[in-house]
């Protein structure tokens, strides 16, 4: 599904090197974790594939089914299937958070040759995935993410995912900011969205959010790159060691 | 005489070869008499007026009127037309009576000055340059002074209880030449209620000036979309008096047109008052979008706001210059002002004058001015879900305004305007 072959990245701005040679594949019906220390590179890589400005491509590629991601605008990226649940997302004052989900909805379903979604039935379906997540009717009504607590936030990405439907799903570190039972909420949305023909990349710093969305595979990445991968169990190692061990090792 | 003072002198004294003043009975003539020589007194607008700085006003004051192309506005049906409304309709600044509706309505009466000129006496008498003449200083208003004397067009309305429908004044402009001046007075009496839209370009040149007097307990809407014409011209003023316990509310929708200088004056008289001012201005290229807006506080416990909005790009110019009052006496005194542009690249100006000066010791006023870009982040945040980059811009353009059309109260007027600005970003990038 996500391919990512050697992929080099630097700073707009200035001559400063983030991703330094990233190679990651992520197969449809899989679950990926990305671990690794603070300022490795695992939000800059989750923006290079969603198409943030700001960053320039200096070698490498990263193709979703096939597609060149990186030749994409970022709408067509969404409208081929990728996500990014926000590390940090974004308050968007004057737009309501409803408004806001209809329009991104009916973008991509029109980019798709798909029809748009009555009023209706856009209605009743985003009342029933809000109540599984337990937003209520009142956040929907308010403009993007303004006033909403940090795992209000973290909740509003889990709804707009369920309700586009992506196929590569990436989620920065969804798992800050939210207490025990929001965890919970997330986890079983995410988990109701697992199927054969979509995939997750999951950045996470804890082993808690891992109990509940099972990885196949957990990647280390450090400096820019992916140092070391395995089971399910190298996310418990790190839980248990932290990075210092592994890092040696893979030097 | 000084040298920029003969200039303005010299700029009138070429405005008004060729004009004379209108006939009428006592009341008019003597209002007229009085606006001329007021008018005489200052001269015509200068660049190095204190409040002209930032506009310059040559082509409001040149004699020959500057040409003005009209819009093909194909099949779009004008603002306003789907509500239940008193229609008024003028034509390059003639009225039709053929298009309007009859102007009898229960709680109101209606009439033009047109047909009351040649009277002797007026309930208009007033208020007719009254407010205008307040609302010179301490800042000259000279294309305000030149339409008391030469107006021959506009609605003398006096509302003496809460009107079932809103008075829809629609101005349309057929003559790439006309040079227009309208002169309205509105009497709220005490307790009286009433709403008035209005909406077109008007004509080539257009000079208006609308008197409102808000009577004790009285309430007065005023909601206005300035057509889309590119080329016209506009000079308003909007010149107000409040009494105690009233509530004015005055909202200004502008896209497109070559020039507009919307001034406005508000004189909170009475205790409690309330008055709110705001407008949304959006234009690229050749547009020059001024607003000057004055409020005086003058009794205790009234408050005001103006929320002002730009959205500029091409070229485009946008200016506001406010300014809040309060005098000695006016406690507690509660004044708001923001005014902020959204620039949509580095080729758009926005300056601004905030100003605030207070004689009171109980009073909070704040005033903001701001300039800036679309928020990158915002934007990508949007385009990240999938929507295409022009449709995220209209939507963090209509963001950036909304505190603006917030201001009007009416949902229903409200939805209008808004639907009519997403149709015109829309269309601007069609064009
Ligand atoms: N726009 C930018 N300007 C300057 N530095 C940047 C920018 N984007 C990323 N960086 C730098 O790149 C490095 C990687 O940052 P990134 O946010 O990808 O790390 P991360 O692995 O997600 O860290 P964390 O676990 O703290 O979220 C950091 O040193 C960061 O400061
Ligand atoms: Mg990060």
């Amino acid at each position: 599904m996500l391919e990512i072959k050697d992929l080099h990245v630097k700073l707009e701005e200035e001559d400063k090197a983030i991703l330094k040679g990233v190679n990651l594949e992520v197969p449809a019906g899989k679950v990926h974790a990305i671990m690794g220390p603070n300022g490795s590179g695992k939000s800059t890589l989750s923006y290079v594939l969603s198409g943030k400005g700001g960053y320039v491509v200096t070698g490498g590629e990263a193709a979703l089914d096939g597609e060149d991601l990186l030749a994409l605008e970022p709408e067509e990226r969404a409208a081929a299937g990728l996500f990014l649940a926000f590390q940090y997302p974004v308050e968007i004052p004057g737009v309501g958070n409803m408004t806001f989900m209809r329009t991104a909805v009916n973008a991509q379903r029109k980019a798709r040759g798909q029809d748009e979604l009555s009023a209706t039935d856009f209605l009743k379906e985003i009342r029933a995935k809000a109540k599984e997540l337990q937003i209520d009717a009142e956040m929907l009504k308010r403009p993007v993410n303004v006033g909403f607590s940090g795992g209000e936030k973290k909740r509003n990405e889990i709804l707009q995912m369920a309700m586009l439907e992506p196929k590569m799903c990436i989620l920065d570190e969804t798992d800050s900011g939210l207490d025990v039972d929001a965890m919970k909420l997330v986890s079983e949305g995410v988990n109701a969205l697992r199927d054969a023909g979509r995939a997750f990349l999951v950045i996470t710093h804890y082993q808690r959010l891992l109990d509940h969305i099972q990885p196949d595979v957990v990647h280390i990445m450090s400096d820019g790159r992916i140092v070391k991968s395995g089971g399910p169990d190298l996310a418990l190692d790190v839980e248990k060691n932290g990075y210092a061990d592994l890092l040696v090792e893979s030097a | 005489m000084s040298a920029i003072t003969q200039r303005k002198q010299d700029a009138l004294t070429d405005r008004l070869a060729s004009m004379t003043l209108p006939e009428g009975g006592a009341w008019i003539t003597e209002a007229r008499r009085a606006a001329l020589a007021r008018l005489k007194s200052m001269g015509l607008p200068g660049p190095r007026d204190e409040y002209w700085r930032f506009t310059p006003p040559d082509t409001l004051n040149a004699a020959e009127t500057p040409e003005a192309a009209v819009l093909d506005h194909g099949d779009e049906t004008p603002v306003f037309s789907d509500f239940d409304r008193l229609k008024l309709v003028f034509v390059d600044g003639v009225f039709r009576s053929d298009e309007s509706s009859d102007l009898t309505l229960e709680g109101i009466e209606i009439e033009r000055l047109a047909d009351v000129m040649s009277t002797d006496i007026h309930w208009a008498k007033d208020l007719y340059g009254k407010l205008e003449t307040r609302a010179q200083t301490p800042v000259a208003r000279p294309h305000a002074a030149l339409n008391t004397a030469f107006a021959t067009e506009g609605l003398l309305i006096r509302v003496t209880g809460k009107i079932a429908k809103p008075i829809s004044v629609y101005y349309r402009h057929e003559n790439a030449t006309s040079d227009c001046y309208m002169h309205h007075v509105i009497r709220l009496e005490p307790g009286a209620e009433a709403t008035v839209l209005e909406n077109g370009p008007a004509a080539a040149r257009f000079n208006k000036v609308m008197e409102v007097e808000v009577g004790d307990g009285a309430r007065f809407h005023h909601i206005r979309a300035q057509g889309r014409d590119h080329e016209r011209r506009a000079v308003t003023g909007l010149f107000v008096r409040q009494g105690a316990e009233s509530l004015f509310k005055s909202f200004t929708l502008t896209a497109n047109g070559r020039l507009t200088r919307n001034e406005a004056y508000i004189e909170l008289t009475g205790p409690d008052a309330s008055a709110h001012i705001a407008g949304a201005a959006l234009g690229h290229g050749d547009f020059h979008h001024d607003d000057t807006v004055f409020i005086r506080h003058e009794a205790e416990n009234c408050e005001s706001r103006q929320v002002y909005k730009k959205v500029l790009q091409k070229g485009a110019t946008g200016t506001f210059q406010g300014k809040i009052l309060v005098e000695r006496g006016a406690q507690r005194t509660d004044g708001y002002q923001k005014s902020q542009s959204l620039l949509l690249d580095d080729d758009a100006v926005f300056l601004a004058k905030p100003e605030l000066e207070i004689y009171a010791d109980d009073v909070a006023c704040s005033h903001g001015s701001t300039t800036g870009a679309i928020d990158e982040d915002m934007l990508f945040y949007l385009r990240a879900r999938g929507v295409d980059k022009h449709t995220a811009m209209d939507l963090l353009v209509l963001a950036f305004v909304a505190e603006a059309m917030e201001e009007i109260e009416d949902e229903g007027y409200r939805q209008e305007l808004v639907g009519r600005l997403e149709a015109w970003l829309i269309r601007r990038r069609q064009e």
